[in-house]
């Protein structure tokens, strides 16, 4: 029988990686795109874990709404990427420092 | 009720908010059509509020219209508090400034040769007049209407800021800038003192709000405040003598009295209206206002007196000398605020307040007369260049004779009654220095009328002195600047008679000024008044009457019968002519004391303390510390996402580390 | 289960909006290139009407509709029209610049309004799901609006940078409410304090996910260390698109807070207090003192939005009503001043020219007293000098904190708002007594004008009568 806390250490898990993805990746912009998809997703293995446990629709409702907005977030993201690289002929994120101080 | 008193404020600020922002738009006539309007509603509407009073009416308002915000369980409001005080001077304030207004009109018609030509300063200021003077309304009616101390403090800078404005309104003439700075120093020491004073009060009631400060003083009558180590002082002399501070600043009483001379360098109608009739008798309006607590310390009332006997006697000599017709007012001003004063701390505080209201009148009314000379004279100041302005100016001449004939106290003239009971008041006053103060004061009557007369005798008769050109061109002022004139000499004729009665002797201030039984000199008078007939028939016996009567004499033989004796008399007193002329050096004194002396103390600070201390280590070095610590700070903002991104992990560890304990 | 329409009632305006954007999604399909003014004329119209129906709606006791997942109570209606009327300044304000750069289509104003529809599902949410869809609905619009001017780079730079630590804030916030759910069992805010209130206080699992939603909350304010997108953006962003970004949505965070931190977690107030007070004291450091090394007014200002959240945390930890009304007030008095002092900027860039350097500002006053004043006013209001409202906000924030005996943190404030006076007055400095660079007169619309003047009248007046609004405020938590 898997129980809730394998469930929570897997979206733990996932989490700590798509977090540490977005900081240690310092090449391609698209990876940290995957990360924050695969964030949202460790989310979701969460709420789908307390809600088969809780007995509790809501949370696997909730997941589908994830499931949606992320589908935008990423239309979004891609588009910013494109104009981005319109202007800068680069993604990489180490070339993102025109802004700062 | 609320309502009216609401309107009776905002009318003027309206005025002069259109007449300030839109001036350009509206144009001169538009500008003072609207204060006019305001103005004139604010006054209607205060002696509909008098006339409430009058025939009892109208009960006594005590109300917060608004409460800005509380504190510290302090409440900050706007409130009114509108009793028979409030109304009588709601009542002078709206007229005067109303009858000055009207004037202005005509004084102010051909103000742009005042400035350079082109000069953006110069642009619209006959609507930013108008827009001042209408906003000093607003300040002073703020200021008596008041009912806590915060409002009161809050008029009490607003009219100084006006007062500010108006003395340096020519502001491409230096004497003017350097009046207004003057005017500006000096009433900063005089509101330091006052808002230590609140800030006592405050600190000591809890509450800022006049009726629950005046409940609570008799419980604190006995407090003393420990100041320094073991030296205490009882906390209501500490609180009147503050405030009065503040009163000496804003009522120029001696030494803090010097601003007020030069402030006619501010146009003449602002003189009558800011710096006769109105704002500086707020000193004494204040001071009458806290009776319920001067009463507590008979330290304080001495003080008073003697300050003000001696502002009303030695400022009045300097009157003798001038030669300025706008400076001699100004010092016949500073010695009437001197009897208010005195007045004051011999407990009458009605007979001082009595004497602010026909004072007001009749002062005002000089002063536009004088301005009404000036005009005529084509802005020639100067009376020796003047004498036989009579047949010229008919109507100038007759109400200024009256207005002066008030002001020396001849009987049956309002100035007689107020100051007749201010003599005294004083002297059956048991109060410390009220013997110095009774003879100053007699004699005070003497050089009132002995300057008065030399300045009408000048000014009116005699040799024409003037040159030819001036001469030609004599002729009365328009009649927007005779009309308030003969409008102010009918209240200065007759307010007197009209009103001894009920304001000295009658109930008019019961129970909104409180005097001690064993102060009240007024009642002790009362016992003895039969009716106006009778105050005026024992005043002609009195030697105060012969007094006037002396100077006003002496001025016709001087300056008449014959002229070689002034000269004379000024050789024969070099000495004394010097002091006097020299305004007893407080002017220097200042300069090289307190301008001088803080100017080197300053400089030494500069050099030592600021340059090398505070600015090298602490302002400087702060900054640079400062400075030092934002470059290396924003340095962290590197511009690197993944560096931002370790920002936000970090501080979910730290926050995980600190909150939760696994 | 029937479905009753009377539920609808209280959502109106949110249809309002919808309807609004949609309307103009359609309309500019059909619009000339020269005729694009029509947009304007309808997202303002459409907003006025909006804010009337928000004032119908409005009023008397809260309601709880759509099976619990909506809210609408006296503390949405006051924020939603604050929003509105903040969101409604900023298109006047924009106008000129929209059009004379080619910006003037219809996207702008569609984008604004589902960030203004998104903040207002913010406000009114009840439960997790419609919270984090209105937070996701405003942040998404954002991305897209930084990124609007297509060929800036600095405009791309910045939309990528927000985009990528937005979503890993939503991130963020989203696992915390994951374990809040899974805490309590359930979405809905009022259930989840119920089932807070009857675990107590000293349950790990609920805290671990406070402090997650701490962050999201801190990211959406842009409290540091969660702060680092907040200058980028608003450097990189076009100049309307900050006005916007920057006044707003800081009225719907606070509702954020305060529903997730207040309406939710009530009960562990002790240990969201705790993580508030670190990042306010950290926030009104670094904001008030790198800001002082800023040569870029947009990144000046973004310093000083740094700062003043760290007053409105200080009303939000004190935990109690005024504490709450005062931070309200302060939200609101924020959005209000900030849309004048960036709303300065948008009427003074010119075509070609983006006003955005401290020496651009260079005797204004020569140029446009008025202009120059409304500035003056809205720098002092911000260093909060009396008698602004700025200096009323701060009073009333350190007031509440006080109260509850945290005197020390108030000090802290006061020093550290001091030294952020030194930037607010160079700017009234410069403004006021240096030449200026460019001598021509300004041209400026007489709807920005207008909007520019009653900003700074507001300002003004409610410093004066602060009650105006400080009664609403205080009614929401009465």
């Amino acid at each position: 029988m898997i129980e809730l806390s394998d469930y929570l250490m897997l979206g733990g898990v996932l989490f700590a990686i798509s977090v540490a993805g977005i900081f240690i990746n310092r090449k391609n912009l698209i990876v940290l795109l995957m990360c924050i998809e695969l964030m949202l997703l460790a989310v979701n293995t969460n709420f789908i874990a307390f809600s088969h446990f809780l007995g509790d629709m809501s949370g696997q409702i909730f997941v589908f709404f994830i499931l949606t907005v992320a589908a935008a977030e990423a239309a979004i993201g891609l588009a910013i990427l494109v104009v981005l690289f319109r202007n800068r002929r680069t993604i990489d994120v180490e070339d993102l420092d025109a802004l700062k101080g | 009720m609320e309502n009216i008193y609401l309107t009776i404020v905002l009318a003027p600020l309206l005025g002069s908010i259109v007449a300030g922002f839109f001036g350009g738009r509206i144009g001169r006539a538009g500008a003072h059509w609207v204060t006019i309007l305001g103005v004139g509603l604010s006054c209607l509407l205060s002696l509909y509020v008098l006339k409430g009073f009058v025939d009892g009416s109208l009960p006594v308002f005590d109300g917060a219209v608004y409460t800005w915000m509380v504190s510290g369980g302090i409440q900050f409001e706007i409130g009114f508090l509108v009793d028979q005080l409030t109304a009588l001077m709601m009542a002078v304030v709206t007229f005067v400034s109303l009858m000055v207004h009207i004037y202005t009109i005509g004084y102010m018609a051909d103000d742009e040769h005042n400035w350079p030509k082109g000069s953006l300063a110069g642009k619209n200021s006959y609507q930013r007049f108008f827009s001042y003077i209408s906003l000093f309304t607003f300040s002073m009616l703020m200021l008596v209407m008041s009912n806590n101390f915060l409002q009161l403090f809050f008029g009490w800078e607003a009219v100084g800021l006006v007062s500010y404005l108006l003395i340096g309104f020519w502001s491409v003439r230096e004497t003017a800038i350097f009046a207004n700075l003057k005017a500006f120093l000096v009433n900063r020491v005089g509101d330091f003192g006052f808002i230590l004073g609140i800030a006592a009060v405050a600190m000591y009631f809890h509450s800022l709000d006049y009726r629950e400060v005046f409940a609570l003083a008799p419980q604190l009558a006995n407090v003393q405040i420990q100041v320094w180590g073991d030296t205490s002082w009882s906390l209501m002399t500490t609180i009147g003598v503050l405030l009065f501070i503040g009163a000496m600043g804003k009522s120029a009483q001696v030494p803090l009295h010097v601003w007020l001379p030069d402030s006619m360098e501010g146009p003449t109608p602002i003189s009558a209206l800011i710096h006769a009739a109105t704002m500086v008798t707020a000193g004494i309006f204040m001071v009458a206002r806290m009776s319920p607590l001067y009463e507590l310390s008979e330290t304080a009332l001495s003080f008073i007196m003697v300050i003000g006997a001696t502002t009303a006697f030695f400022m009045g000599l300097i009157g003798l000398v001038q030669n300025d017709i706008k400076r001699v007012v100004a010092y016949s001003t500073l010695s009437q605020l001197g009897y208010m004063i005195t007045a004051l701390g011999a407990s009458a505080y009605a007979a001082g307040i009595f004497h602010l209201m026909t004072h007001a009148f009749f002062k005002a009314l000089l002063f536009l007369a004088a301005g009404s000379v000036i005009i005529a004279m084509h802005h020639d100041q100067d009376i020796r260049n003047m004498g036989g302005l009579r047949k010229y100016l008919p109507i100038t001449w007759i109400t200024f004779l009256l207005g002066s004939l008030a002001l020396i106290g001849f009987p049956g003239f309002s100035g007689f009654f107020s100051k007749d009971a201010i003599i005294e008041a004083v002297h059956l006053s048991q109060v410390g220095g009220s013997g110095y103060a009774s003879i100053l004061l007699t004699l005070g009557v003497f050089v009132t009328a002995l300057y008065s007369f030399r300045l009408y005798f000048l000014v009116f008769h005699g040799q024409e002195r003037m040159d030819e050109h001036t001469r030609h061109h004599l002729h009365e002022t328009p009649a927007v600047v005779w009309v308030p004139l003969v409008l102010l000499a009918i209240p200065s004729v007759f307010i007197g008679w009209l009103s001894v009665e009920a304001v000295l002797f009658g109930d008019w201030f019961k129970g909104v000024i409180l005097v001690a039984p064993h102060h009240d000199v007024l009642a002790q008078m009362g016992a003895g008044y039969h009716g106006q007939a009778g105050f005026v028939l024992h005043g002609m016996l009195a030697l105060p009457f012969w007094l006037a009567m002396g100077g006003l004499a002496l001025a016709w033989y001087i300056y008449m019968v014959n002229p070689a004796i002034a000269a004379y008399l000024m050789v024969r007193f070099g000495t004394l002519y010097r002091i006097l002329d020299g305004k007893y050096g407080f002017d220097q004194m200042n300069m090289a004391l307190f301008a001088g002396g803080s100017r080197g103390l300053g400089k030494l600070f500069w050099k030592t303390g600021d340059q090398q201390l505070i600015d090298g280590t602490l302002i400087n070095g702060s900054a640079q510390g400062v400075g030092w610590i934002a470059e290396r700070l924003r340095t962290i903002q590197t511009g690197y996402l993944y560096h931002y991104a370790i920002a936000m992990i970090l501080g979910l560890v730290v926050l995980l580390t600190v909150f939760v304990t696994f | 289960m029937t479905f009753d329409y009377a539920h609808l009632l209280p959502i109106v305006p949110e249809i309002a909006v919808l309807v609004l954007a949609s309307i103009l999604l359609l309309v500019d399909l059909w619009l000339k290139d020269e005729d694009k003014g029509t947009n304007h004329l309808i997202a303002v119209f459409g907003l006025l009407v909006v804010i009337g129906l928000t004032g119908v709606v409005g009023g008397g006791e809260r309601e709880i509709v759509l099976s619990g997942s909506y809210i609408r109570d006296p503390m949405s209606d006051v924020l939603k029209i604050a929003v509105l009327v903040v969101s409604l300044l900023s298109f006047v304000y924009s106008r000129d610049y929209l059009r004379d750069r080619g910006l003037w289509v219809g996207e702008f104003y569609v984008l604004t309004l589902c960030a203004v529809l998104g903040m207002m599902v913010m406000i009114s949410a009840n439960s997790f799901l419609t919270l984090y869809l209105g937070l996701e609905l405003l942040a998404l619009s954002l991305y897209a609006l930084v990124a609007f001017e297509r060929d800036n780079p600095s405009g791309a730079e910045a939309a990528m940078k927000y985009f990528v630590l937005g979503a890993l804030g939503s991130g963020l916030l989203l696992y915390g409410l994951s374990m809040l759910y899974g805490a309590s069992g359930s979405l809905e805010l009022g259930a989840v304090a119920r089932a807070v209130a009857w675990q107590g206080a000293d349950n790990q699992v609920l805290v671990f996910g406070l402090v997650f939603v701490v962050i999201g909350i801190g990211f959406k304010f842009g409290a540091v260390p969660f702060h680092m997108w907040v200058p980028d953006t608003y450097q990189g962003a076009p100049n309307p698109v900050v006005l916007f970004l920057g006044s707003a949505p800081k009225i719907a965070a606070f509702a954020l807070a305060f529903r997730l931190l207040v309406d939710g977690l009530g009960q562990l107030h002790a240990d969201w207090q705790g993580m508030l007070v670190i990042l306010s004291v950290i926030s009104l450091a670094v904001g008030n003192i790198v800001a002082i090394a800023q040569t870029n007014i947009k990144r000046m200002l973004a310093y000083s939005t740094i700062s003043h959240v760290g007053f409105i945390f200080l009303g939000l930890l004190a935990g109690t009503t005024e504490g709450f009304a005062a931070a309200m007030f302060y939200a609101i008095v924020y959005a209000l001043m900030a849309a004048g002092g960036f709303g300065l900027l948008v009427m003074m860039s010119r075509q070609g020219h983006e006003v955005e350097r401290l020496e651009d500002l260079k005797g204004l006053n020569e140029r446009d007293s008025w202009q120059a004043a409304m500035m003056a006013l809205v720098m002092f209001s911000m260093a909060g000098v009396p008698p602004t409202v700025g200096f009323m906000a701060k009073l009333l924030v350190l007031d509440a904190v006080i109260s509850i005996g945290l005197w020390w943190l108030a000090l802290i404030a006061v020093f550290f708002s001091v030294i952020g006076a030194f930037y607010y007055l160079r700017v009234v400095k410069i403004i006021y007594f240096d030449k200026p660079e460019v001598i021509e007169p300004l041209v400026v619309g007489s709807g920005a004008r207008v909007a520019l003047s009653v900003t700074g009248l507001a300002i003004l007046l409610l410093g004066l009568f602060p009650a105006a609004l400080l009664t609403y405020c205080q009614a929401a938590f009465a």
